[in-house]
Protein backbone atom coordinates (compact mmCIF):
# COMPACT_ATOMS: atom_id res chain seq x y z
CA UNK A 1 0.00 0.00 0.00
CA UNK A 2 1.39 3.51 -1.04
CA UNK A 3 1.71 5.76 1.54
CA UNK A 4 -0.65 8.43 0.60
CA UNK A 5 -3.06 5.73 0.35
CA UNK A 6 -2.67 4.43 3.85
CA UNK A 7 -3.08 8.10 5.11
CA UNK A 8 -6.04 8.25 3.27
CA UNK A 9 -7.06 4.78 5.11
CA UNK A 10 -6.52 6.34 8.53
CA UNK A 11 -8.38 9.95 7.81
CA UNK A 12 -11.21 7.46 7.02
CA UNK A 13 -11.28 5.36 9.99
CA UNK A 14 -10.44 8.51 11.99
CA UNK A 15 -13.75 10.05 10.41
CA UNK A 16 -16.00 6.94 11.25
CA UNK A 17 -14.79 6.61 14.58
CA UNK A 18 -15.38 10.02 14.76
CA UNK A 19 -18.82 10.16 13.68
CA UNK A 20 -19.50 7.16 16.21
CA UNK A 21 -18.00 8.77 19.24
CA UNK A 22 -19.74 12.05 18.80
CA UNK A 23 -23.45 10.28 18.27
CA UNK A 24 -22.18 7.76 21.12
CA UNK A 25 -21.31 10.80 23.40
CA UNK A 26 -24.49 12.79 22.69
CA UNK A 27 -26.78 9.42 23.47
CA UNK A 28 -24.90 8.54 26.78
CA UNK A 29 -24.98 12.38 28.12
CA UNK A 30 -28.49 12.49 27.59
CA UNK A 31 -29.13 8.93 29.12
CA UNK A 32 -26.88 9.60 31.94
CA UNK A 33 -28.09 13.37 32.49
CA UNK A 34 -31.34 11.64 33.22
CA UNK A 35 -30.23 8.80 34.69
CA UNK A 36 -28.19 10.93 37.35
CA UNK A 37 -30.69 13.56 38.00
CA UNK A 38 -33.93 11.54 37.82
CA UNK A 39 -32.80 8.59 40.78
CA UNK A 40 -32.25 11.04 43.12
CA UNK A 41 -36.12 12.00 43.15
CA UNK A 42 -36.97 9.19 42.34
CA UNK A 43 -38.67 7.21 45.11
CA UNK A 44 -41.59 4.32 45.23
CA UNK A 45 -44.05 6.24 46.85
CA UNK A 46 -43.64 8.44 43.66
CA UNK A 47 -44.16 6.16 40.83
CA UNK A 48 -46.25 3.33 42.93
CA UNK A 49 -48.23 5.15 45.60
CA UNK A 50 -52.20 4.98 45.20
CA UNK A 51 -52.63 7.61 48.08
CA UNK A 52 -50.17 10.17 47.14
CA UNK A 53 -51.51 14.36 46.56
CA UNK A 54 -52.22 14.81 43.46
CA UNK A 55 -48.85 15.31 41.24
CA UNK A 56 -46.89 12.72 43.50
CA UNK A 57 -47.27 9.70 42.32
CA UNK A 58 -46.57 8.38 38.49
CA UNK A 59 -49.28 5.72 39.25
CA UNK A 60 -52.49 7.81 37.20
CA UNK A 61 -50.34 8.97 34.30
CA UNK A 62 -48.37 5.20 33.92
CA UNK A 63 -52.18 4.21 34.21
CA UNK A 64 -53.50 6.49 31.67
CA UNK A 65 -50.23 5.87 28.86
CA UNK A 66 -51.04 2.58 29.52
CA UNK A 67 -54.46 2.35 28.13
CA UNK A 68 -53.97 4.98 25.41
CA UNK A 69 -51.54 3.51 23.86
CA UNK A 70 -52.90 -0.13 24.36
CA UNK A 71 -56.62 1.31 23.15
CA UNK A 72 -54.54 3.52 20.49
CA UNK A 73 -52.63 -0.14 19.14
CA UNK A 74 -55.72 -2.17 19.37
CA UNK A 75 -58.31 -0.15 16.86
CA UNK A 76 -54.80 1.29 14.51
CA UNK A 77 -52.99 -2.24 14.01
CA UNK A 78 -55.58 -4.70 12.35
CA UNK A 79 -56.74 -1.30 10.27
CA UNK A 80 -53.04 -0.42 9.39
CA UNK A 81 -52.45 -3.75 8.38
CA UNK A 82 -55.45 -4.50 7.11
CA UNK A 83 -55.21 -1.65 4.98
CA UNK A 84 -51.47 -2.29 4.16
CA UNK A 85 -52.24 -5.85 2.88
CA UNK A 86 -55.13 -4.27 0.76
CA UNK A 87 -52.65 -1.73 -1.12
CA UNK A 88 -50.37 -4.53 -1.65
CA UNK A 89 -51.87 -7.31 -2.29
CA UNK A 90 -55.33 -7.09 -3.44
CA UNK A 91 -55.75 -3.21 -5.18
CA UNK A 92 -54.57 -3.06 -8.92
CA UNK A 93 -51.08 -1.64 -8.62
CA UNK A 94 -50.86 1.82 -10.03
CA UNK A 95 -54.75 2.34 -10.31
CA UNK A 96 -55.97 5.78 -9.18
CA UNK A 97 -57.68 4.78 -6.31
CA UNK A 98 -54.25 3.36 -4.91
CA UNK A 99 -52.20 6.91 -5.94
CA UNK A 100 -54.54 8.93 -4.00
CA UNK A 101 -54.70 6.75 -0.54
CA UNK A 102 -50.61 6.52 -1.15
CA UNK A 103 -50.94 10.08 -1.08
CA UNK A 104 -53.10 10.96 1.33
CA UNK A 105 -50.79 8.53 3.55
CA UNK A 106 -47.79 9.87 3.10
CA UNK A 107 -49.64 13.73 3.36
CA UNK A 108 -51.09 12.36 6.87
CA UNK A 109 -47.79 11.23 8.02
CA UNK A 110 -46.04 14.59 7.34
CA UNK A 111 -48.38 16.16 9.57
CA UNK A 112 -47.60 17.68 13.09
CA UNK A 113 -49.09 16.35 15.56
CA UNK A 114 -50.74 19.17 16.85
CA UNK A 115 -53.05 19.66 13.76
CA UNK A 116 -54.65 15.88 14.78
CA UNK A 117 -55.16 17.32 18.22
CA UNK A 118 -56.97 19.87 17.03
CA UNK A 119 -58.73 18.22 15.25
CA UNK A 120 -59.07 15.65 17.94
CA UNK A 121 -60.44 18.73 19.82
CA UNK A 122 -62.56 20.14 17.61
CA UNK A 123 -64.23 16.75 16.09
CA UNK A 124 -63.92 14.32 19.54
CA UNK A 125 -64.21 16.77 22.15
CA UNK A 126 -66.41 19.74 21.19
CA UNK A 127 -68.88 18.09 18.29
CA UNK A 128 -68.76 14.51 19.49
CA UNK A 129 -69.57 16.49 23.16
CA UNK A 130 -67.19 13.87 24.75
CA UNK A 131 -65.15 16.00 26.70
CA UNK A 132 -61.76 15.86 27.50
CA UNK A 133 -60.70 12.03 27.99
CA UNK A 134 -58.99 9.29 27.42
CA UNK A 135 -61.30 8.06 24.52
CA UNK A 136 -60.82 11.19 22.56
CA UNK A 137 -56.89 10.84 23.07
CA UNK A 138 -57.23 7.20 22.19
CA UNK A 139 -58.97 7.96 18.55
CA UNK A 140 -56.76 11.16 18.10
CA UNK A 141 -53.80 9.08 18.86
CA UNK A 142 -55.12 6.25 16.56
CA UNK A 143 -55.44 8.58 13.52
CA UNK A 144 -51.83 9.80 13.98
CA UNK A 145 -50.51 6.22 13.89
CA UNK A 146 -52.14 5.21 11.37
CA UNK A 147 -49.78 6.56 8.49
CA UNK A 148 -46.69 4.96 10.19
CA UNK A 149 -48.43 1.48 10.64
CA UNK A 150 -49.51 1.48 6.97
CA UNK A 151 -46.32 2.99 5.53
CA UNK A 152 -44.07 0.13 7.34
CA UNK A 153 -46.54 -2.44 7.03
CA UNK A 154 -46.27 -2.04 3.47
CA UNK A 155 -42.99 -1.64 3.28
CA UNK A 156 -42.25 -5.34 4.87
CA UNK A 157 -44.96 -7.08 2.76
CA UNK A 158 -43.21 -6.15 -0.48
CA UNK A 159 -39.98 -6.99 0.83
CA UNK A 160 -41.49 -10.88 0.96
CA UNK A 161 -40.16 -12.51 -2.33
CA UNK A 162 -42.51 -13.48 -4.54
CA UNK A 163 -40.90 -16.96 -4.48
CA UNK A 164 -42.39 -17.22 -0.88
CA UNK A 165 -45.83 -16.22 -2.60
CA UNK A 166 -45.27 -19.00 -5.56
CA UNK A 167 -43.90 -22.33 -3.16
CA UNK A 168 -47.57 -21.53 -1.03
CA UNK A 169 -49.46 -21.32 -4.51
CA UNK A 170 -48.37 -24.63 -5.86
CA UNK A 171 -48.91 -26.50 -3.03
CA UNK A 172 -52.95 -25.45 -3.71
CA UNK A 173 -53.03 -22.80 -0.89
CA UNK A 174 -55.25 -19.95 -1.94
CA UNK A 175 -54.35 -15.97 -1.87
CA UNK A 176 -56.00 -15.85 1.38
CA UNK A 177 -54.75 -18.70 2.84
CA UNK A 178 -50.46 -17.44 1.31
CA UNK A 179 -51.11 -14.24 3.05
CA UNK A 180 -52.05 -15.43 6.41
CA UNK A 181 -49.89 -18.27 6.90
CA UNK A 182 -46.71 -17.35 4.81
CA UNK A 183 -46.55 -13.63 3.87
CA UNK A 184 -47.67 -11.61 6.99
CA UNK A 185 -45.43 -14.11 9.45
CA UNK A 186 -42.38 -13.50 7.42
CA UNK A 187 -43.01 -9.81 7.52
CA UNK A 188 -43.55 -9.84 11.23
CA UNK A 189 -40.39 -8.03 12.11
CA UNK A 190 -41.44 -5.42 10.05
CA UNK A 191 -44.85 -5.16 11.55
CA UNK A 192 -43.24 -5.14 14.58
CA UNK A 193 -41.13 -2.40 13.89
CA UNK A 194 -43.46 0.23 13.12
CA UNK A 195 -45.73 -1.21 16.34
CA UNK A 196 -42.25 -0.17 18.30
CA UNK A 197 -42.54 3.33 16.44
CA UNK A 198 -46.03 3.42 17.27
CA UNK A 199 -45.86 3.50 20.56
CA UNK A 200 -42.58 5.61 21.04
CA UNK A 201 -44.82 7.85 19.01
CA UNK A 202 -47.70 7.76 21.32
CA UNK A 203 -46.15 7.99 24.29
CA UNK A 204 -43.83 10.94 23.46
CA UNK A 205 -47.08 12.78 22.15
CA UNK A 206 -47.97 15.69 24.22
CA UNK A 207 -49.54 18.37 21.60
CA UNK A 208 -52.33 16.44 20.48
CA UNK A 209 -52.87 14.74 23.78
CA UNK A 210 -52.97 17.81 25.99
CA UNK A 211 -55.83 18.87 23.26
CA UNK A 212 -57.92 15.56 23.42
CA UNK A 213 -56.88 13.93 26.66
CA UNK A 214 -56.68 16.77 29.17
CA UNK A 215 -54.75 17.24 31.84
CA UNK A 216 -55.96 15.59 35.01
CA UNK A 217 -53.61 14.30 37.22
CA UNK A 218 -55.77 11.84 39.10
CA UNK A 219 -56.59 7.80 38.54
CA UNK A 220 -58.81 7.02 35.57
CA UNK A 221 -62.43 5.86 36.08
CA UNK A 222 -63.48 4.80 32.67
CA UNK A 223 -62.66 5.79 29.08
CA UNK A 224 -64.59 9.09 29.52
CA UNK A 225 -61.89 10.49 32.79
CA UNK A 226 -59.57 13.02 31.21
CA UNK A 227 -56.28 11.85 32.09
CA UNK A 228 -52.41 13.38 31.44
CA UNK A 229 -49.83 10.85 30.05
CA UNK A 230 -46.51 11.01 31.47
CA UNK A 231 -45.61 13.04 28.86
CA UNK A 232 -48.28 15.54 29.68
CA UNK A 233 -47.41 15.42 33.26
CA UNK A 234 -43.66 16.16 32.43
CA UNK A 235 -44.44 19.16 30.36
CA UNK A 236 -47.14 20.33 32.71
CA UNK A 237 -44.19 20.33 36.01
CA UNK A 238 -41.07 21.69 33.76
CA UNK A 239 -43.17 24.62 31.84
CA UNK A 240 -46.14 25.31 34.58
CA UNK A 241 -44.45 23.98 38.15
CA UNK A 242 -40.52 24.33 37.21
CA UNK A 243 -40.06 21.51 38.98
CA UNK A 244 -37.40 19.58 37.40
CA UNK A 245 -36.79 17.22 39.89
CA UNK A 246 -39.87 15.44 39.08
CA UNK A 247 -39.56 16.22 35.76
CA UNK A 248 -36.32 13.90 35.53
CA UNK A 249 -38.21 11.15 37.41
CA UNK A 250 -41.15 11.23 35.71
CA UNK A 251 -38.14 11.10 32.35
CA UNK A 252 -36.95 8.05 33.82
CA UNK A 253 -39.94 6.14 34.59
CA UNK A 254 -40.72 7.53 30.89
CA UNK A 255 -38.08 6.11 29.57
CA UNK A 256 -38.39 2.66 31.54
CA UNK A 257 -41.66 2.48 30.77
CA UNK A 258 -40.98 2.61 26.81
CA UNK A 259 -38.10 -0.22 27.30
CA UNK A 260 -40.82 -2.02 28.78
CA UNK A 261 -43.09 -1.95 26.02
CA UNK A 262 -41.25 -2.49 23.64
CA UNK A 263 -40.00 -5.48 24.62
CA UNK A 264 -43.48 -6.87 25.07
CA UNK A 265 -43.99 -6.24 21.92
CA UNK A 266 -41.05 -8.40 21.04
CA UNK A 267 -42.03 -11.28 22.76
CA UNK A 268 -45.53 -11.22 21.63
CA UNK A 269 -44.03 -10.93 17.60
CA UNK A 270 -41.56 -13.74 18.48
CA UNK A 271 -44.64 -16.08 19.77
CA UNK A 272 -47.00 -14.89 16.58
CA UNK A 273 -43.65 -16.29 14.24
CA UNK A 274 -44.05 -19.39 16.08
CA UNK A 275 -47.88 -20.28 14.90
CA UNK B 1 -51.04 -44.90 -19.35
CA UNK B 2 -51.42 -40.67 -19.86
CA UNK B 3 -51.01 -38.03 -16.68
CA UNK B 4 -51.03 -35.19 -19.07
CA UNK B 5 -52.87 -34.54 -22.56
CA UNK B 6 -51.56 -31.49 -24.15
CA UNK B 7 -53.92 -30.82 -27.27
CA UNK B 8 -53.82 -27.76 -29.60
CA UNK B 9 -52.27 -25.36 -26.56
CA UNK B 10 -51.27 -21.70 -27.60
CA UNK B 11 -50.45 -19.34 -25.07
CA UNK B 12 -50.25 -15.35 -25.10
CA UNK B 13 -48.41 -13.13 -22.98
CA UNK B 14 -50.48 -10.43 -24.00
CA UNK B 15 -49.57 -9.90 -27.31
CA UNK B 16 -46.78 -11.94 -27.41
CA UNK B 17 -47.43 -15.68 -28.44
CA UNK B 18 -45.03 -18.00 -26.21
CA UNK B 19 -46.33 -21.30 -27.23
CA UNK B 20 -47.57 -22.57 -30.70
CA UNK B 21 -49.94 -25.37 -31.41
CA UNK B 22 -48.24 -27.74 -28.73
CA UNK B 23 -49.58 -31.61 -28.32
CA UNK B 24 -47.80 -34.34 -26.38
CA UNK B 25 -48.96 -36.84 -24.46
CA UNK B 26 -47.09 -37.50 -20.75
CA UNK B 27 -46.73 -41.02 -19.71
CA UNK B 28 -47.54 -41.85 -15.78
CA UNK B 29 -44.73 -43.40 -14.15
CA UNK B 30 -42.01 -41.97 -16.41
CA UNK B 31 -39.86 -38.91 -16.66
CA UNK B 32 -40.37 -36.59 -19.42
CA UNK B 33 -37.72 -33.55 -20.14
CA UNK B 34 -38.02 -30.64 -21.83
CA UNK B 35 -35.33 -29.22 -23.05
CA UNK B 36 -34.35 -26.71 -25.81
CA UNK B 37 -32.40 -22.97 -25.66
CA UNK B 38 -33.48 -20.23 -23.25
CA UNK B 39 -36.89 -18.48 -23.78
CA UNK B 40 -38.26 -21.16 -26.21
CA UNK B 41 -41.04 -21.72 -23.43
CA UNK B 42 -40.39 -24.53 -21.82
CA UNK B 43 -40.96 -22.94 -18.62
CA UNK B 44 -44.11 -21.66 -20.13
CA UNK B 45 -45.64 -24.61 -21.01
CA UNK B 46 -44.71 -26.38 -17.67
CA UNK B 47 -46.66 -23.57 -15.71
CA UNK B 48 -49.86 -24.42 -18.09
CA UNK B 49 -49.37 -27.76 -16.53
CA UNK B 50 -50.35 -26.35 -12.72
CA UNK B 51 -51.62 -22.89 -14.23
CA UNK B 52 -48.97 -20.64 -12.55
CA UNK B 53 -49.51 -18.63 -15.86
CA UNK B 54 -52.84 -17.76 -13.85
CA UNK B 55 -50.59 -15.61 -11.75
CA UNK B 56 -49.76 -14.00 -14.77
CA UNK B 57 -51.23 -10.70 -15.65
CA UNK B 58 -52.52 -10.90 -19.85
CA UNK B 59 -51.66 -14.38 -20.14
CA UNK B 60 -53.79 -16.70 -21.97
CA UNK B 61 -54.11 -20.22 -22.93
CA UNK B 62 -56.09 -21.84 -25.80
CA UNK B 63 -56.48 -25.45 -26.15
CA UNK B 64 -57.06 -28.23 -24.03
CA UNK B 65 -54.55 -29.56 -20.87
CA UNK B 66 -56.38 -32.90 -20.01
CA UNK B 67 -54.97 -34.09 -16.75
CA UNK B 68 -56.15 -37.97 -16.00
CA UNK B 69 -59.12 -36.97 -19.24
CA UNK B 70 -60.07 -34.00 -17.36
CA UNK B 71 -59.95 -30.42 -18.58
CA UNK B 72 -57.99 -28.75 -15.95
CA UNK B 73 -58.96 -25.39 -17.21
CA UNK B 74 -62.28 -26.06 -17.49
CA UNK B 75 -63.53 -28.72 -15.34
CA UNK B 76 -61.38 -28.44 -12.05
CA UNK B 77 -60.58 -26.10 -9.41
CA UNK B 78 -57.41 -24.97 -9.48
CA UNK B 79 -56.20 -25.49 -5.99
CA UNK B 80 -56.96 -29.04 -6.37
CA UNK B 81 -55.17 -29.21 -9.48
CA UNK B 82 -52.36 -27.98 -8.09
CA UNK B 83 -52.62 -30.39 -5.26
CA UNK B 84 -52.27 -33.06 -7.68
CA UNK B 85 -49.63 -31.19 -9.36
CA UNK B 86 -46.60 -30.17 -7.20
CA UNK B 87 -43.92 -28.11 -8.49
CA UNK B 88 -40.02 -27.54 -7.76
CA UNK B 89 -38.54 -24.27 -8.70
CA UNK B 90 -35.29 -23.53 -9.90
CA UNK B 91 -33.99 -21.53 -7.02
CA UNK B 92 -35.17 -23.31 -3.76
CA UNK B 93 -37.93 -21.37 -2.10
CA UNK B 94 -38.15 -22.96 1.45
CA UNK B 95 -40.80 -20.74 3.53
CA UNK B 96 -39.17 -18.79 6.13
CA UNK B 97 -40.26 -21.53 9.09
CA UNK B 98 -39.11 -24.70 10.50
CA UNK B 99 -38.04 -28.10 8.77
CA UNK B 100 -41.05 -29.23 10.10
CA UNK B 101 -43.57 -26.53 9.44
CA UNK B 102 -42.03 -26.25 5.85
CA UNK B 103 -43.38 -29.60 5.10
CA UNK B 104 -46.20 -29.43 7.37
CA UNK B 105 -47.83 -26.30 5.30
CA UNK B 106 -49.49 -28.30 2.43
CA UNK B 107 -51.18 -31.11 4.73
CA UNK B 108 -52.35 -28.42 6.74
CA UNK B 109 -53.76 -26.05 3.68
CA UNK B 110 -55.51 -29.68 2.78
CA UNK B 111 -57.33 -29.46 6.44
CA UNK B 112 -54.89 -32.46 8.36
CA UNK B 113 -54.57 -31.29 12.02
CA UNK B 114 -53.38 -34.01 13.82
CA UNK B 115 -50.19 -34.14 14.90
CA UNK B 116 -49.31 -37.50 14.65
CA UNK B 117 -50.95 -37.96 11.31
CA UNK B 118 -48.83 -34.97 10.39
CA UNK B 119 -45.62 -36.50 11.92
CA UNK B 120 -45.92 -39.50 10.03
CA UNK B 121 -46.39 -37.27 6.60
CA UNK B 122 -42.95 -34.87 7.49
CA UNK B 123 -41.28 -38.25 8.31
CA UNK B 124 -42.30 -40.31 5.24
CA UNK B 125 -42.00 -37.17 2.84
CA UNK B 126 -38.12 -36.55 4.24
CA UNK B 127 -37.19 -39.67 3.94
CA UNK B 128 -38.78 -39.85 0.32
CA UNK B 129 -36.70 -37.01 -0.84
CA UNK B 130 -33.66 -38.46 1.09
CA UNK B 131 -32.58 -35.48 3.79
CA UNK B 132 -34.33 -37.50 6.72
CA UNK B 133 -30.87 -38.41 8.12
CA UNK B 134 -29.60 -35.07 7.69
CA UNK B 135 -32.50 -32.59 9.23
CA UNK B 136 -33.98 -35.44 11.47
CA UNK B 137 -32.81 -34.02 14.47
CA UNK B 138 -33.21 -30.02 13.63
CA UNK B 139 -36.51 -30.42 12.15
CA UNK B 140 -37.61 -27.29 14.54
CA UNK B 141 -34.59 -25.37 13.16
CA UNK B 142 -35.36 -22.76 10.16
CA UNK B 143 -35.28 -24.18 7.03
CA UNK B 144 -33.47 -20.64 5.97
CA UNK B 145 -30.21 -22.14 7.71
CA UNK B 146 -29.93 -26.04 5.58
CA UNK B 147 -27.71 -25.57 2.70
CA UNK B 148 -29.13 -24.94 -1.08
CA UNK B 149 -28.99 -28.50 -2.18
CA UNK B 150 -30.60 -29.68 1.30
CA UNK B 151 -32.98 -26.67 0.86
CA UNK B 152 -34.25 -28.25 -2.79
CA UNK B 153 -34.73 -31.59 -1.72
CA UNK B 154 -36.52 -29.53 1.49
CA UNK B 155 -38.80 -27.97 -1.20
CA UNK B 156 -39.54 -31.42 -3.41
CA UNK B 157 -40.25 -32.99 -0.04
CA UNK B 158 -42.48 -29.89 0.45
CA UNK B 159 -44.49 -31.06 -2.89
CA UNK B 160 -44.41 -34.48 -1.83
CA UNK B 161 -46.25 -33.70 1.55
CA UNK B 162 -49.44 -33.04 -0.22
CA UNK B 163 -49.44 -37.07 -2.34
CA UNK B 164 -49.29 -35.20 -5.61
CA UNK B 165 -49.84 -37.97 -8.70
CA UNK B 166 -47.43 -35.17 -10.86
CA UNK B 167 -44.52 -33.36 -9.94
CA UNK B 168 -43.67 -30.32 -12.14
CA UNK B 169 -39.82 -29.42 -11.43
CA UNK B 170 -38.17 -26.49 -13.23
CA UNK B 171 -34.58 -26.73 -14.00
CA UNK B 172 -34.51 -28.11 -10.21
CA UNK B 173 -30.67 -28.15 -9.81
CA UNK B 174 -29.13 -25.60 -12.06
CA UNK B 175 -28.47 -23.78 -8.93
CA UNK B 176 -26.73 -26.21 -7.06
CA UNK B 177 -23.53 -27.85 -7.14
CA UNK B 178 -22.04 -31.45 -8.85
CA UNK B 179 -22.68 -33.89 -5.76
CA UNK B 180 -25.97 -31.88 -4.92
CA UNK B 181 -26.96 -32.12 -8.46
CA UNK B 182 -26.10 -35.86 -8.42
CA UNK B 183 -28.45 -36.38 -5.77
CA UNK B 184 -31.55 -35.07 -6.53
CA UNK B 185 -31.26 -37.10 -9.88
CA UNK B 186 -30.79 -40.16 -8.05
CA UNK B 187 -34.07 -39.19 -5.88
CA UNK B 188 -36.03 -37.93 -9.46
CA UNK B 189 -35.05 -41.26 -10.52
CA UNK B 190 -36.54 -42.74 -7.58
CA UNK B 191 -39.82 -40.73 -7.64
CA UNK B 192 -41.28 -41.89 -10.15
CA UNK B 193 -42.18 -45.01 -8.84
CA UNK B 194 -44.73 -43.33 -7.27
CA UNK B 195 -44.77 -40.39 -9.24
CA UNK B 196 -45.04 -38.89 -12.64
CA UNK B 197 -41.92 -35.97 -13.17
CA UNK B 198 -42.06 -33.00 -15.69
CA UNK B 199 -38.67 -31.89 -15.92
CA UNK B 200 -37.27 -29.02 -17.38
CA UNK B 201 -33.41 -28.83 -17.73
CA UNK B 202 -30.65 -27.07 -19.53
CA UNK B 203 -28.19 -30.37 -19.14
CA UNK B 204 -28.50 -32.42 -22.07
CA UNK B 205 -26.56 -34.92 -20.10
CA UNK B 206 -29.39 -34.93 -17.01
CA UNK B 207 -32.24 -35.52 -19.68
CA UNK B 208 -30.12 -38.56 -20.90
CA UNK B 209 -28.77 -39.95 -17.25
CA UNK B 210 -32.64 -39.43 -15.82
CA UNK B 211 -35.48 -39.12 -18.65
CA UNK B 212 -37.90 -41.56 -20.29
CA UNK B 213 -38.93 -39.10 -23.08
CA UNK B 214 -37.72 -36.16 -24.45
CA UNK B 215 -39.59 -33.20 -25.75
CA UNK B 216 -37.71 -30.20 -27.47
CA UNK B 217 -38.50 -26.85 -27.95
CA UNK B 218 -37.61 -24.45 -30.03
CA UNK B 219 -39.49 -20.78 -30.13
CA UNK B 220 -42.59 -21.88 -28.55
CA UNK B 221 -42.46 -24.66 -30.73
CA UNK B 222 -42.34 -28.19 -29.77
CA UNK B 223 -40.20 -29.52 -32.96
CA UNK B 224 -39.74 -32.88 -31.83
CA UNK B 225 -40.97 -35.26 -28.83
CA UNK B 226 -40.41 -39.15 -28.02
CA UNK B 227 -37.66 -41.64 -26.44
CA UNK B 228 -35.16 -39.92 -24.63
CA UNK B 229 -32.95 -42.79 -26.32
CA UNK B 230 -33.98 -42.10 -29.46
CA UNK B 231 -33.73 -38.12 -29.80
CA UNK B 232 -30.17 -38.37 -28.57
CA UNK B 233 -29.01 -41.19 -31.17
CA UNK B 234 -31.42 -41.08 -33.71
CA UNK B 235 -33.01 -37.37 -34.00
CA UNK B 236 -35.87 -37.08 -36.84
CA UNK B 237 -35.05 -33.01 -37.42
CA UNK B 238 -32.28 -31.45 -38.13
CA UNK B 239 -33.00 -28.80 -35.86
CA UNK B 240 -32.46 -31.11 -32.62
CA UNK B 241 -29.63 -32.84 -34.31
CA UNK B 242 -28.12 -29.25 -34.22
CA UNK B 243 -29.08 -28.50 -30.59
CA UNK B 244 -28.31 -31.82 -29.02
CA UNK B 245 -24.61 -31.97 -30.90
CA UNK B 246 -24.02 -28.24 -29.24
CA UNK B 247 -24.24 -26.68 -32.37
CA UNK B 248 -26.65 -23.56 -31.24
CA UNK B 249 -28.65 -22.97 -28.05
N1 LIG C 1 -44.35 -13.23 -17.44
C1 LIG C 1 -44.05 -13.08 -18.74
N2 LIG C 1 -44.54 -12.03 -19.42
C2 LIG C 1 -44.24 -11.87 -20.73
N3 LIG C 1 -43.46 -12.68 -21.44
C3 LIG C 1 -42.92 -13.75 -20.81
C4 LIG C 1 -43.20 -14.01 -19.43
N4 LIG C 1 -42.53 -15.12 -19.07
C5 LIG C 1 -41.91 -15.54 -20.18
N5 LIG C 1 -42.13 -14.72 -21.23
C6 LIG C 1 -41.61 -14.89 -22.59
O1 LIG C 1 -42.03 -16.13 -23.07
C7 LIG C 1 -40.98 -16.79 -23.75
C8 LIG C 1 -40.72 -18.15 -23.13
O2 LIG C 1 -40.24 -17.95 -21.81
P1 LIG C 1 -39.90 -19.15 -20.83
O3 LIG C 1 -39.58 -18.58 -19.51
O4 LIG C 1 -41.00 -20.13 -20.89
O5 LIG C 1 -38.59 -19.76 -21.53
P2 LIG C 1 -37.68 -20.96 -21.02
O6 LIG C 1 -37.63 -21.92 -22.15
O7 LIG C 1 -38.10 -21.45 -19.71
O8 LIG C 1 -36.27 -20.24 -20.91
P3 LIG C 1 -35.10 -20.51 -19.87
O9 LIG C 1 -34.44 -21.74 -20.33
O10 LIG C 1 -34.22 -19.31 -20.02
O11 LIG C 1 -35.71 -20.64 -18.51
C9 LIG C 1 -39.78 -15.87 -23.69
O12 LIG C 1 -39.69 -15.17 -24.92
C10 LIG C 1 -40.10 -14.93 -22.57
O13 LIG C 1 -39.55 -13.67 -22.82
MG1 LIG D 1 -37.27 -21.41 -17.73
Amino acid sequence: MSSKRKIINILNHARVYFGIGVSLAILLSILLLIIINGIQSLSFEFVFSLSAPRGFSLMPMIINTFIIVIFALVIALPLGIGAAIYLNEYAKPNSNVVKVVRACIVTLSGIPSIIYGLFGFLFYVIALGWTWSLRAGIFTVSIMILPILIRSTEDALRAIPVSYRMGSYALGAGKFHTIRKVVVPAAINGILASVILSIGRVVGETAALLLTAGTLLDMPQNLSSSGATLSVFMYLITVEHGDMQRAYATALVLMTFVLGLNLLANFIARKLKKV
Amino acid sequence: MTAFEINNVNLFYSDFQALHDVNLKVNKHEITAFIGPSGCGKSTLLRALNRMNDLIDGCRVEGEVLLNGVDIYKEMDVNVLRKRVGMVFQKPNPFPMSVYDNIAYGPRVHGIKSKPQLNEIVERCLRDAAIWDEVKDRLKKSALSLSGGQQQRLCIARSLAVQPDVLLMDEPTSALDPISTAKIEELVIQLKKQYTVVIVTHNMQQATRISDNTGFFLMGEMIEYGKTSDIFSVPSDKRTEDYITGRFG
